[in-house]
């Protein structure tokens, strides 16, 4: 119960720094607050936010996933490749999904069974999907997609567009995995103390594996939406964005040890990066300074969840 | 410590006001120039040259840095479009990855401005650029003039960042021109990147696995520097070209490290790129197409 309210705490800390910045932004430009700024926004974060929800569940159980860009980026071409192939845009969004589960479940293995460090084993996972990125582009961008698949990162539904659709989607489903499922429980009981799950029963390779498949199956549809936003699909995509998943689960009050967060918590905090992104280039921070600010509230967020734990 | 979490990030809020200067919140016509990576001088020099010519004429500039990611790409362009500009120059990460982007420019009606790279699509009011087809063809050309009394010509080969339209265009220029000639073999072509640390890298590890070669072409000048390095250390005088004409590469140039370089003049692509959208806002026309030349910068 206590480490609810805790939990509830920390959310409100991050949602409290997101109002904070919005309603500053907001004073210091009339431009921020436009409905056309804001849909910006959103549509801006959601390949951001869609990895870092599948981020989310890995951090959760006391891993990390730095390969999700190597991820987005193969799934990203595959996803090119069969709509050039076949026209068709459900082999165009399954097959894609269907190499991000394999990849995940390749990094499942070798952490859970293969017992290697999830910050090694994802790091070489990352570097060797880069290559075969690489090798299968030909080192060359995949364009010219019809504008049936370029919908999918384009199209407006109403004034919302429809990767913000899609984000708040899988935000949903993986809150209700999370917390009203057993499956999520089991997550955070790993998170919390491995080897307790462990001697309580739960299968705790099973749920690691399944949590990695989960971030790999995200960022291949993160990979989708970028591609079909940009029209093409780059050998080069995808690079850094682990960072900046990971940026948004830490700043949504996700522990980096696991066992505490939510998913919610890392939408706010990939929100806190866009704000922070589109804001200052709208009161025009020279793109020098844009850096230090980035990094100077991700360390803020860091301090603030070491205080919490102590 | 909540008091004490608001009360920092207050603080730092205010301080980005504060670093965003005294802006007013006149609509004084606005340009706005969304820049593909500020990691490498050649695009830091593009600015620093747009910037001086904003200066100069007196208009209001915003910059915006890419990071190399199309899509950030487009995030800078989307925004540019809130803040109302009445023109966007563009200095795209990739030919092909911002055509959709300034698809959906176009349809704010903003004239736009490529600068240094194509684009495959969309709308533009003017593209300036130098040719990089031509220029890696002048600096095969240069090879060859420059070791035309050897029987054979062994060329090595630092390409730029693997998929960038960059790299595409001048290995593109540099192999057409030595398509066919019998005596010239490129003995390794290796990816460095575009940076200076894997330059020396990759040109280390060839000098260890083909040491016997004649010249090097490094697509830009940053890579041909960190080869300088390398064939110092390991004591090898050959034919060293770049390829930007970056401040570090002309001064190289000039105390003989490095025997060429395909100067591109990027305060001149930044400075054209900026009068001619402060023209374009003014309602004045421009060409289409505005080449700026491309100079073999020699001892």
């Amino acid at each position: 119960m206590n480490v609810n309210i805790k939990e509830k705490l920390f959310k409100n800390k991050s949602i409290l720094a997101l109002v904070v910045l919005c309603v500053l932004l907001s004073i210091m430009t009339p431009r921020f607050l436009t409905l056309a700024n804001i849909t910006n926004i959103l549509n801006q974060v959601s390949v951001n936010a869609i990895i870092a929800v599948g981020m989310t569940f890995v951090i959760l159980t006391g891993g990390i996933d730095l390969s999700v860009g190597s991820i987005l980026a193969i799934c990203g071409a595959v996803s090119a490749v069969t709509i050039k192939s076949t026209g068709n845009i459900f082999l165009a969004i399954i097959i894609p999904i269907i190499v991000g589960v394999l990849i995940g479940f390749i990094n499942g293995f070798i952490i859970a069974k293969g017992r290697i460090q999830a910050f090694v084993a994802t790091l070489a996972i990352m570097t060797i999907f880069r290559g075969v990125t690489y090798v299968y582009t030909s080192g060359n961008p995949i364009s010219s997609l019809p504008d049936s698949y370029n919908s999918i990162g384009n199209k407006m539904i109403g004034v919302i567009p429809l990767p913000v659709i899609i984000t708040i989607i899988v935000v949903i489903i993986a809150y209700y995995v999370l917390s009203k499922t057993r499956f999520g429980r089991y997550i955070y009981a790993l998170g919390g103390n491995e080897d307790s799950a462990r001697l309580s029963g739960i299968n705790t390779n099973k749920i690691k594996t399944i949590a990695y498949v989960v971030c790999g199956a995200a960022a291949a549809v993160g990979g989708i939406i970028a591609t079909s936003r940009i029209g093409s699909a780059s050998p080069t995509a995808g690079i850094g964005f682990e960072l900046d998943a990971i940026a948004s689960v830490v700043i949504g009050g996700t522990s980096l040890l696991g066992g505490e967060g939510t998913v919610i918590g890392t939408i706010i905090g990939a929100l806190i990066i866009g704000v922070l992104n589109n804001g200052l280039n709208l009161i025009d921070v020279s793109p020098f300074y844009q850096q230090i600010v980035k990094g100077a509230v991700i360390l803020l967020a860091v301090l603030a969840d070491r205080k919490r734990s102590k | 410590m909540n008091k004490k979490l608001l009360s920092i990030i207050v603080m730092l809020v205010m301080a980005i006001g504060l670093l965003s200067g005294c802006r007013s919140n006149n609509d004084n016509k606005k340009i706005g120039m969304v820049i593909s990576t500020l990691d490498n001088p050649f695009f830091v020099s593009m600015k620093d040259g747009a910037e001086k010519e904003a200066k100069e004429k007196g208009y209001d500039l915003v910059v915006l840095n890419s990071q190399n990611d199309p899509g950030k790409e487009r995030s800078n362009v989307e925004d540019l479009v809130q803040l109302g500009v009445s023109a966007i120059i563009i200095n795209p990460t990739d030919s092909e990855a911002v055509s959709n982007t300034i698809k959906v420019a176009n349809k704010s009606n903003i004239p736009i401005i490529t600068v240094d790279r194509q684009a495959n699509g969309g709308k533009l009011v003017s593209f300036i650029a130098s040719d990089n087809i031509k220029g890696g063809k002048e600096a095969a050309e240069f090879i060859l003039n420059k070791l035309k009394n050897k029987s054979t010509i062994k060329i090595v080969e630092l390409q730029g960042t693997p998929g960038s339209s960059a790299s595409r265009d001048r290995g593109k220029g540099f192999h057409e021109a030595l398509a066919g000639k019998k005596n010239v073999e490129i003995v390794a072509s290796q990816p460095a990147d575009f940076d200076r640390q894997k330059g020396l890298s990759v040109m280390e590890n060839i000098i260890q696995s083909k040491p016997d070669f004649d010249a090097v072409f490094a697509q830009n000048d940053e890579m041909a520097l960190g080869a300088v390095k390398a064939l110092k250390t390991a004591n090898k005088h050959v034919v060293v070209i770049g390829f930007d004409g970056t401040l570090d590469g002309e001064t190289a140039v000039k105390s003989g490290d490095m025997t060429a370089t395909i100067a591109q003049q990027p305060i001149v692509e930044g400075k054209t790129a900026v009068d001619s959208a402060g023209k374009v806002m003014n309602g004045q026309s421009i060409k289409k197409y505005i080449p700026i030349d491309i100079v073999i910068f020699k001892k």
